[in-house]
């Protein structure tokens, strides 16, 4: 166009789905004293109270789990969790604010980004949170004195894995609704029974043989499972494999229901 | 600055929604330089046809073109380039005006030193330099109205697009934002505006369309269209409370056209002044008569049959 040499922009060159993700830090710079709690006192708090009241309660009837103390069994499903825990509150009520209640969203898709950025930089943002996330964990193990393999420094990128099989399937959920009921529903039927029965606090040995498919179906099972084997550095190589898997695979699935979703709703 | 080549131009543009057809297939090109009106009443398809220019939404059928681009194959150049006032506020409320702004110039890529300049100038032109650290949340609804208005220039747009822009502005406000876009529009800036106000519609725009039911009715300058669907003046006379429907009748052989409005009746005429004088010598008896020029309200209410604002 002739007009082109009239304005012409300096660029930094960022791709829209890092200008997009930036958004959503910039968002959290000036909005994360609310989440400070789950981010940082969490941690120390589950290690606390189920190290110094379950684990010596554990430890001194059963002995070791699995053939760990009970904390260090049980620190790396709790990261697990709280990565679950994380990615999905980001993934219902913020979405469906930037997609209904503020439009925030909509005023994105007016710039040169595309619903597909909106949502990438959104999906990035998330697991740059999960990331801090667990490498607080990790620090707060290592204070507790629960590290114990080399093989733990990838417990938050087990982490984010974990967090990002909750969380695309999610924002994909979230993007099709109108209100904000079902989220209740989706944490009452959800999210705390995987919290509860996903072999978090017990190994899944535990349970009757009958319902151990049952946990191995949830996906939370994996992240814990995964988890694990990277905290201990142990964990057959097949089954490590089948975690991951299914971790990706809802993970991609995820983001391609999400892509269309957002498609869909942003660009009428 | 007017060219002959359309910066933007609709040929059997339509969108649907389902089965209901919300623009139904309009044809009109837009030139650099022009500023350009979409007015109808409530629901005629104007910010149907608005999204579509700022392509955030995808025509249905029909040929649509910005800059010489199409929009479904490249959005994200032809919005680079565009300024959007949408008809609602998408502002983010957590946020301060200031981070409002800096946020929207990011997703441009414009570097923070240029977006914390030009948002310093437009905070002064939305009288917004002392809330600059208020949560959007607390502003006022005019507030944050003018809010997306600054939003909107902070890339420096060659076209404009406004989705009744001043809808909760006070008069103050309002002319200080005609005044802007005068301004930019001696810049070289094309705008597009909808709006419900006639006065708005006979200041800013050089040309419009009437849209009525996702159809264009009518096309042209304020001048030629209160020329083409109206008469040179309108006699407005008031009978009392009761119905104005009865003097319906009584009327029609004093006027080109005779509207009846619930307070008052419109003689649409060439000399008003004859007609309230022909109307007193049949023995008709209103409570007032005035007489006045015609508008685009009535160029409006001829096409649409309403009042604009309603
Ligand atoms: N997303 C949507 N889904 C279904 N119908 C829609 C949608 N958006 C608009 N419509 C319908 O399309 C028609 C035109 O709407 P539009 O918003 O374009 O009107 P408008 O001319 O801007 O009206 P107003 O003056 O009230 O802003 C309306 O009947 C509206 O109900
Ligand atoms: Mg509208």
């Amino acid at each position: 166009m002739a007009t082109a040499a009239v304005r012409s922009e300096p660029r930094l060159g960022w791709s829209p789905a890092r200008r997009s993700a930036w958004y959503h830090f910039e968002f959290y710079r000036q909005t994360w004293r609310g989440s400070v709690i789950s981010n940082f006192l969490f941690p120390i708090l589950y290690l606390a109270s189920m190290g110094m009241g379950v684990g010596h309660l554990v430890n001194s009837h059963a002995g070791l789990v699995e053939g760990h103390p009970y904390l260090d069994f049980v620190a790396p499903g709790l990261l697990a969790m709280t990565t679950m825990q994380v990615g999905s509150g980001e993934s219902m009520w913020p979405i469906l604010g930037g997609l209904k209640w503020t439009k925030n969203y909509h005023a994105a898709v007016a710039t040169p980004l595309t619903p597909d950025d909106v949502l990438a930089g959104k999906v990035l943002f998330v697991a740059a949170r999960m990331f801090f996330t667990g490498v607080i964990y990790l620090g707060v193990m290592w204070a507790f004195g629960v590290l114990t393999s080399w093989w733990s420094l990838i417990l938050p990128f087990a982490g984010v894995l974990v967090g990002l099989a909750f969380t695309t399937p999610l924002i994909a959920f979230s993007s099709t609704l109108e209100s904000d009921a079902p989220f209740a529903l989706v944490q009452r039927f959800l999210l705390t029974p995987m919290f509860l029965f996903s072999a978090t606090f017990y190994p899944i040995s535990q349970y009757p043989a009958a319902l151990r498919p049952v946990v191995q179906f949830m996906p939370l099972y994996h992240g814990v499972e995964l988890s694990r084997s990277a905290a201990f550095g142990t964990g057959a190589p097949l089954a490590i494999a089948a975690h991951v898997i299914v971790l990706v695979v809802l993970t991609v699935a995820g983001w391609w229901w999400a892509r269309r979703n957002f498609r869909r709703r942003l660009v009428l | 600055m007017i060219t002959d080549t359309p910066l933007v131009q609709a040929r059997g543009l339509a969108k649907s929604f389902g089965d209901f057809r919300a623009v139904a297939g309009v044809d009109f090109s837009i030139l650099p330089g022009e500023s350009f009106g979409f007015l109808g009443p409530n629901g005629a398809g104007k910010t149907s046809t608005m999204k579509m220019i700022s392509s955030v939404s995808t025509p249905t059928s029909g040929d649509l073109s910005i800059f010489g681009l199409n929009p479904a194959a490249h959005g994200p150049e032809i919005r680079s380039r565009l300024g959007v006032v949408p008809q609602d506020d998408t502002l983010e409320l957590e946020l301060t005006v200031l981070d409002n702004l800096m946020m929207f110039g990011r997703y441009f890529d414009l570097p923070r030193a240029v977006i914390r300049e030009r948002a310093d100038e437009l905070l002064e032109f939305a009288q917004l330099s002392d809330k600059r650290n208020e949560a959007v949340d607390k502003l006022s609804g005019g507030m944050k109205r003018r809010l997306t208005i600054a939003r909107s220039l902070i890339n420096r747009p060659e076209l404009l697009i406004l989705d009744e822009p001043t809808t909760g502005l006070d008069p103050q406000a309002r002319h200080l934002l005609w005044e802007r876009l005068y301004r930019l529009k001696s810049e070289g800036v094309t705008l597009i505006i909808t709006t419900h106000y006639m006065d708005e519609a006979e200041q800013l725009c050089n040309r419009l369309v009437v849209m009525d039911k996702g159809h264009i009715v009518a096309e042209g300058s304020p001048r030629q269209l209160i020329e083409q669907h109206s008469t040179r003046e309108v006699l407005e006379l008031r009978f009392g409370i009761e119905s104005h429907d009865r003097w319906h009748d009584a009327l029609v052989p004093f006027a080109e056209r005779v509207e009846v409005l619930p307070d008052r009746v419109l003689l649409y005429v060439h000399d008003g002044d004859d007609a309230l004088r022909a109307v007193h010598a049949a023995g008709l008896t209103p409570e007032s008569g005035l007489v006045r020029r015609s508008s685009l309200e009535d160029v409006f209410l001829s096409l649409t049959g309403r009042t604009l604002v309603d």
